[in-house]
């Protein structure tokens, strides 16, 4: 079948390929050397910084997705701003990071726009801020795509939270409050969590955003692989970014087998 | 439901932070960083400059070749597994959702001995991206396309055109096709997008796509790659909007 041998050479290859390369030194043979390698200083700081962006960025996108979400949640879903929000999240969530980290640029980066507003109105200074290119300018930037795609991902199971239960809570004499702390909020969890770690593996593999913004130094486990994948200089890189990027599946992997899981719990009640 | 003016003030607050950023590459792009006079030299930059034009005719062209690539190898399957050998659809559907699992940047790190048997056969044109970029779209083009499917007995209508004498090719293209349109649609939709606006493959296989040029223009020419970005994302939009009037227009033809 050609379906199994495309993906055999383009996808199952180049995985295996990762798995044996971290394994094996610059001559073939095995070696531990490259895992013992993930335990370095450096590397370990990298990791540490790209859990912490991804944390943040998760945190900040699952909250205020779903509060977007909730805000236009009970609009028919033929309404002009249900239908407007859905299709610029579908466009910025699936969109590239190399143009929201630009866009970031042209607005706090050097004669950005709200650089150039807040020194007309307050005299701050022109030059733009650097912490754009810094850990804070990334959750910053992470989070304007991890907000829609929140939306896209929560929304189903919010629309799932059939009105009539709420009828049913507020007929039996519970609060608003009540419906939502006994009925709502413990439905929705699974979701929410499930929800957050899809954000959450997103943002650990995201790659362009750091890219284009970051373009010196490798301050997270993307920007590292990226370091060792182009230095040509030192001999054996090459397998070094095979660990890496085992150890980048690895961490992907297992979040997304807890949201596997929470999937298949939350599915038990959504139509 | 939460007040009428706690839910606009909320919304127009979420408006402010989502179009902010678009607004400055606007202004960005359009301004003379010198003298701060309005000026369009940055837009036509973008055809005058031999580095973008040539990456946004690689990246259109991209896309194209994503689109015909996936639906041809993903629609024979999918229908083939349906109809001949329902016990594979789990393994199919495991290796289409794989790519999720998996990380862009860890398929580029391995498959660089695969693109040296590509260059091998094939030489070494930016255009041999798309045999990457039709697996990161398969997650997506999947799940439209069997949707789609699960809305259709195929069964029939493969069968009722077999018995009126249809090769397969014709089942395919002339049977099935015409009735999972809108999730072919869908599909194209994510793929045209996910490709215009990818930067790990292209950036680290070395071709200069559109994302490529931006970041490469950003240091030289800062108007011009604004323009870039804005452009791309426009056109994105735009494209989504034409596809789902085009869906649309299927549906009321359909209804009438």
């Amino acid at each position: 079948m050609p379906f199994l041998a495309y993906v055999a050479i383009f996808l199952v290859i180049p995985i295996v390929t990762v798995a044996v390369g971290a394994f094996q030194g610059a001559g073939g043979g095995f070696t531990m050397a490259q895992i013992r390698t993930l335990g370095d200083a450096t590397v370990l700081r990298s990791l540490w910084r790209s859990l912490e962006l991804s944390l943040a960025s998760t945190v900040l996108g699952a909250v205020l997705g779903s509060l977007l979400a909730f805000l236009i949640v009970d609009l028919a879903p033929t309404h002009p701003l249900r239908r407007g929000v859905s299709a610029i999240c579908g466009v910025l969530a699936q969109f590239g990071g190399v143009t929201l980290a630009f866009a970031w640029m042209a607005t706090l980066g050097f004669n950005g726009l709200l650089t150039n507003l807040l020194a007309d109105a307050f005299g701050f200074s022109d030059a733009g801020y650097s912490w754009l290119y810094g850990t804070p300018g990334l959750i910053l930037v992470y989070t304007y795509f991890q907000i829609p795609l929140m939306v896209i991902v929560f929304l189903p199971a919010l629309e799932g939270l059939r009105p009539q239960w709420r009828e049913a809570a507020l007929n039996l004499g519970a609060t608003r409050w009540q419906y939502w702390t006994r009925v709502g909020f413990p439905l929705l969890r699974p979701a929410f969590l499930g929800s957050a770690l899809l954000l959450f593996a997103n943002a650990f593999a995201a790659y362009a955003t750091a890219a284009a913004l970051v373009s010196q130094g490798s301050t997270i486990l993307p920007l590292l692989i990226r370091s060792a994948l182009t230095s040509e200089v030192v001999l054996g890189q090459q397998n070094l970014a095979y660990a890496l990027a085992l150890e980048m599946v690895v961490v992907v992997a297992v979040v997304m087998g807890l949201y596997a899981w929470l999937l298949r719990r939350t599915s038990r009640w959504l139509p | 439901m939460p007040s009428r003016l706690l839910r606009g003030l909320a919304l127009v607050a979420f408006a402010g932070f989502f179009l902010l950023p678009l607004l400055a590459l606007l202004n960005f792009s359009t301004r003379d960083l010198i003298t701060g006079a309005r000026t369009a030299t940055a837009w036509k930059g973008l055809v005058e400059d031999p580095t973008m034009s040539e990456a946004i005719r690689t990246s259109l062209l991209l896309a194209v070749l994503s689109v015909g690539g996936m639906v041809l190898l993903l629609v024979p399957t999918m229908v083939w597994v349906r109809l001949r050998v329902p016990r594979a659809s789990r393994l199919v559907e495991f290796l289409c959702l794989l790519p999720l699992a998996v990380p862009p940047l860890v398929i580029v790190v391995g498959i660089k001995d695969v693109y040296a048997w590509v260059y091998y056969f094939i030489g070494d044109s930016p255009l041999t991206l798309a045999f990457a970029y039709v697996i990161l779209v398969l997650p997506y083009s999947y799940r439209a396309i069997d949707a789609a499917m699960s809305g259709i007995d195929v069964r029939t209508l493969a069968e009722a055109a077999r018995s009126l004498g249809a090769g397969w090719t014709t089942v395919i293209a002339r049977v099935i096709v015409p009735n999972i349109w809108s999730g072919i649609l869908g599909a194209a939709f994510v793929a045209i997008a996910l490709v215009l606006g990818e930067y790990t493959f292209a950036s680290l296989l070395h071709y200069n796509t559109v994302p490529v040029a931006i970041v490469l223009l950003g240091k030289s020419n800062a108007p011009t790659s604004m323009a870039a970005a804005l452009a791309s994302i426009v056109v994105t939009f735009a494209l989504l909007l034409v596809l789902s009037l085009l869906d649309r227009r299927r549906h009321l033809r359909r209804s009438t």
